[in-house]
Formats: structure tokens, C-alpha cells, sequence
């Protein structure tokens, strides 16, 4: 095994222009991964949200691109700033700690930029619309839109920009393998920490904050079957995620690790592979278990298999990349369960578990499959940072958030359902609206 | 309960972080890390339990 580079653009190579040209195409096909993950937000929901649910994917995303310009990118340091490419730095045992960057204020000198920053600003841009997306499906049906578009304002401008300063742009946990000897560093070459855990966790204190659908977990007895309105949507958006993923993987193994062209086509394999993996466990396990195989647990394993791959697709052998994507769809589905009928975590999209937990486990698996002396330590480490600081942190921020712009829809609002209550027409207007009987 | 939990969790990043700074040997660094993490993962349990609604007995 080759030792890996550290994730600090500082030491990156010049990039040549074809390589240039190559990532710019990879990332102008990433906003296919946002689209399959919007169809899937929205499939998941009921009829009566379906338009509020996709028109809130779209404002979330430009919530997120706007704070981001004003805020965010700042913090995150991508761009050079007046400090130059050093950000925020305190000493602490004769090691530097650089916790917050310190980038040029809203993008001055892009145009000039070196072409390796101007791409992974552009990457950041939609990293961060991914991450708000993810939370958005699991308020489905009760997450008034103002507040959805708000939190994905906090998300911008000072969650994201703290993960992705520490991860992407010579942060401590990038510094990992240079200031403490842990392999090369904290290595998420596509996201699943930055991006997929930090989103999980955000949509598990949306659901804390917003709490369960009217009518989810009765007083007693089991928690009522709320299945989501379109599995072709589902579906669809996961074949579209396929394709945005697999340029996100390939994007970010340039961007980040430097790989050369060569080695894209592996990076591309295990990704696919991956997800494939997934989807076979998942299959396997629901048929199992129900007798016949589950459209929507299938559909939240295939995502948590191409989750997994955002960590582990530029680093590890193919067989290592089926088997990490495999290890998710078994515990994909479980998860699911365990959540909603043990834990009354109400998640219609499954955020918590194909964001949350597949990320984490794609993190881990990175560190056991990289091969690096060290790397495991470190990957624990950025877990643990990412766990440990980020959930408290978007807690507390959705938590004072919810005191000005209240999440959770009124009760009649969320009878009649989203589109009608806050857009004043339905997705469907032709189709008769089922009684809920959960109303009773 | 959620909040002692939330309060746990940055707890365990601490005692990651003071992994690395108090111990060279790998050994034992692996060693407060991993614990580290299963502070930060108590804490976890902890919240999840907090955020519970009330529910009946007859729950599965």
C-alpha cells in the first residue's frame, strides 16, 4: 500500500489544465447526487407535502449558497485571506491547533485564486447544499419551510465551515499525521464526515427539535406505518445519486488526495461497488425479515452503501469497497427499525441511519481498509470530533433557533397537509386526499 | 436526561484530544481514544433516552 498524502492544500501539486478541466466536469455532474437526494426527500413524505417537501430541497440549496458567500466560506478558509492560507491557530502542548480559517470575505479575488482553491470552494458550495438537504427529509410532513431554510442558514454559516475547515483546508484533524504521527492525517476524501455524518446528526436534532408526526407514536401499542407516497421517486433518485456520486468520489480523490488520472477508474468501481454491495445486503436482510424485499429500506441501503464510498472509494481495493458497502445494507434496515419502533425517533427519510451511521461507518472502515500505520487512530479521532462536538453544537443552535422561527407546523397545518397550509395548493390536484385515520 | 447526555458527549472529544497530547506510546493512546469515544457514545444513549416521548407499556 502506497502512504497517503495528507488532505492539506498547502503541500497539493500544481495542477495541471486538463486536470483542471476534468474535476471542473466531475463537479458540474455532482448536482445530480442533490437532485436524487431531493426525489428521495420527497418520495419518502406523504402526497399532501410532496410540493412544500421539493420546493423546500431547492430553497434549502439556495439558503445554503447565499449564507455560505456571506459567511461561511470565510470561516472555512478555502480561499486565501489576508492571514494567508493559515487560519485561526492556538499552541497548546508545542502543537498548533487551527481550528477556524480565516479566508478572503465573500470570494474577493476568486478570479485569481490558484485553480486548485477555485475548485474546492466550488466543491464546498456543494457539499454544503448536500448537507442541508439531509435533514430536510427527515422533518418531512411537520418542518415548516421559513425554519427549514433558516437552519440550513446555520448550517452554512457556522457548522459546515468549521467541519470542512478542519477536514479539507489544513485544519487540526487534517494535521493529524504531522503533528502527532496518525498516518496521513483525517482522511474524508468525499464527504462522509463533512458532509454525510454532520447531516445525520443535524437531522436527528431536527427531529428532537421538531418532534414526531401527529399521530407516529400513539400512547400505546405499535408506532403507525407512515410509508412514503412515490417509490418511483425513490428509486429514481437513487440511480441519479449513483451518477452524482460516482463524479463526487472521483472529484474529490483529485481535489483532496491528488490521485492521478489512472487512478479515477478504481475510485469509480469501488463506488459502484459499494452501492451494490449495499442493496444486495439490504435485499437479503429485508426478505428475510418480511418475507418479500422492502422498496424503501432497499433504496436507504443503495444510499448508505454510496455514503460509505464517499469515505473509502479513493482508498481501498474493490473487494474491501463491496464488503464496507455490504457491512451497511445489513445494518441499514436493522437501524431503520430499531429508531422508529424501539427508540420513537420519527426520520420518514432515514437520514439519521443512511447519513449518520453509514457515514461513521465509512469513516471507520477507512481507517481499518487504508492500510496506513496509525490511520484507524486517527479516523477514531475525527469520529469523535465530528460526534462529540457537532451534535451538541447543532442542537443547541436548532434549539435557539426554534425559540424565533418555530419548526414545527400547527396541528391543522399538518392535517391538511404542507402544500396546502404553507403553498396554498397541492402536488397532486387531481388525486383525491385519503382520510387519515391516525386523526381519528 | 438529554442535556447531561449533550453534556457528556463534548466530554469524550476532550479526553480524545488529551489522548494525543499526554500519551506518544501508540498503545496507550489507542487505548484513551477508544474510550474517549465510548464517553462521547454514552453520552449518545444518554440524549437519545432524554428525547424519548412517554409511551405505554405495551410498546414492543
Amino acid at each position: 500500500m502506497n502512504a497517503l498524502p495528507p488532505m492539506i492544500p498547502a503541500t497539493a501539486p500544481a495542477m495541471s489544465e486538463a486536470v483542471f478541466a476534468l474535476t471542473l466536469v466531475l463537479l458540474l455532474v455532482c448536482p445530480l447526487a442533490l437532485a436524487g437526494v431531493a426525489l428521495i426527500n420527497t418520495g419518502l413524505g406523504r402526497s399532501r407535502s410532496a410540493a412544500q417537501a421539493l420546493l423546500g430541497n431547492l430553497a434549502l440549496v439556495a439558503s445554503s449558497a447565499i449564507v455560505f458567500l456571506f459567511m461561511g466560506a470565510t470561516f472555512a478558509g478555502t480561499l486565501p485571506g489576508a492571514r494567508g492560507a493559515a487560519g485561526f491557530t492556538f499552541h497548546a502542548a508545542g502543537k498548533p491547533w487551527d481550528w477556524l480559517g480565516a479566508g478572503s470575505p465573500l470570494l474577493h479575488g476568486l478570479a485569481n485564486a490558484a485553480p486548485q482553491s477555485q475548485l474546492a470552494l466550488l466543491f464546498e458550495f456543494l457539499a454544503v447544499a448536500m448537507l442541508v438537504l439531509l435533514p430536510w427529509g427527515s422533518g418531512a410532513d411537520r418542518w415548516r419551510l421559513a425554519a427549514g431554510c433558516a437552519s440550513a442558514a446555520v448550517l452554512a454559516a457556522i457548522v459546515f465551515p468549521l467541519a470542512a475547515h478542519w477536514i479539507w483546508n489544513g485544519g487540526w484533524l487534517a494535521q493529524l499525521g504531522i503533528n502527532f504521527s496518525l498516518g496521513a492525517g483525517f482522511l474524508d476524501v468525499g464527504g462522509a464526515g463533512t458532509v454525510h455524518l454532520v447531516g445525520g446528526l443535524s437531522a436527528l436534532a431536527v427531529v428532537w427539535v421538531a418532534g414526531p408526526r401527529r399521530g407516529k407514536f400513539p400512547k400505546e401499542g405499535l408506532s403507525t406505518a407512515m410509508p412514503g407516497h412515490n417509490a418511483s421517486y425513490v428509486l429514481f433518485g437513487c440511480l441519479m445519486a449513483l451518477v452524482g456520486w460516482l463524479a463526487w468520489n472521483a472529484a474529490g480523490a483529485i481535489l483532496w488526495l491528488h490521485d492521478p488520472l489512472a487512478a479515477l477508474p478504481g475510485t469509480a468501481i469501488n463506488t459502484l461497488l459499494a452501492a451494490s454491495g449495499a442493496l444486495v445486503t439490504t435485499y437479503s436482510v429485508t426478505r428475510f425479515r418480511f418475507g418479500k424485499p422492502d422498496a424503501s429500506l432497499c433504496a436507504n441501503g443503495w444510499l448508505a452503501g454510496l455514503v460509505t464510498s464517499s469515505a473509502c472509494a479513493a482508498l481501498v481495493s474493490p473487494v474491501a469497497a463491496l464488503f464496507i458497502g455490504g457491512v451497511a445494507g445489513v445494518f441499514t434496515p436493522l437501524l431503520v427499525e430499531l429508531l422508529e419502533l424501539a427508540l420513537s425517533i420519527d426520520d420518514p427519510s432515514g437520514a439519521i441511519t443512511v447519513h449518520g451511521a453509514a457515514g461513521l461507518w465509512g469513516l471507520l472502515a477507512a481507517g481499518i481498509f487504508a492500510g496506513a500505520p496509525g490511520q484507524l487512530l486517527a479516523q477514531l479521532v475525527g469520529i469523535a470530533a465530528l460526534l462529540g462536538l457537532m451534535l451538541p453544537l447543532v442542537y443547541l443552535l436548532f434549539a435557539l433557533l426554534n425559540r424565533f422561527v418555530p419548526f414545527r407546523v400547527e396541528a391543522d397545518g399538518e392535517r391538511i397537509g404542507m402544500d396546502l397550509h404553507e403553498l396554498g395548493g397541492g402536488a397532486y390536484p387531481e388525486f383525491v386526499i385519503h382520510r387519515d385515520e391516525s386523526y381519528r | 436526561m438529554k442535556y447531561a447526555g449533550l453534556l457528556v458527549m463534548p466530554a469524550g472529544f476532550l479526553l480524545t484530544v488529551a489522548s494525543l497530547v499526554l500519551f506518544a506510546d501508540v498503545a496507550r493512546r489507542g487505548t484513551f481514544v477508544v474510550c474517549g469515544l465510548a464517553v462521547v457514545c454514552m453520552g449518545l444513549v444518554l440524549a437519545v433516552r432524554g428525547n424519548m416521548p412517554q409511551r405505554g407499556p405495551s410498546r414492543p
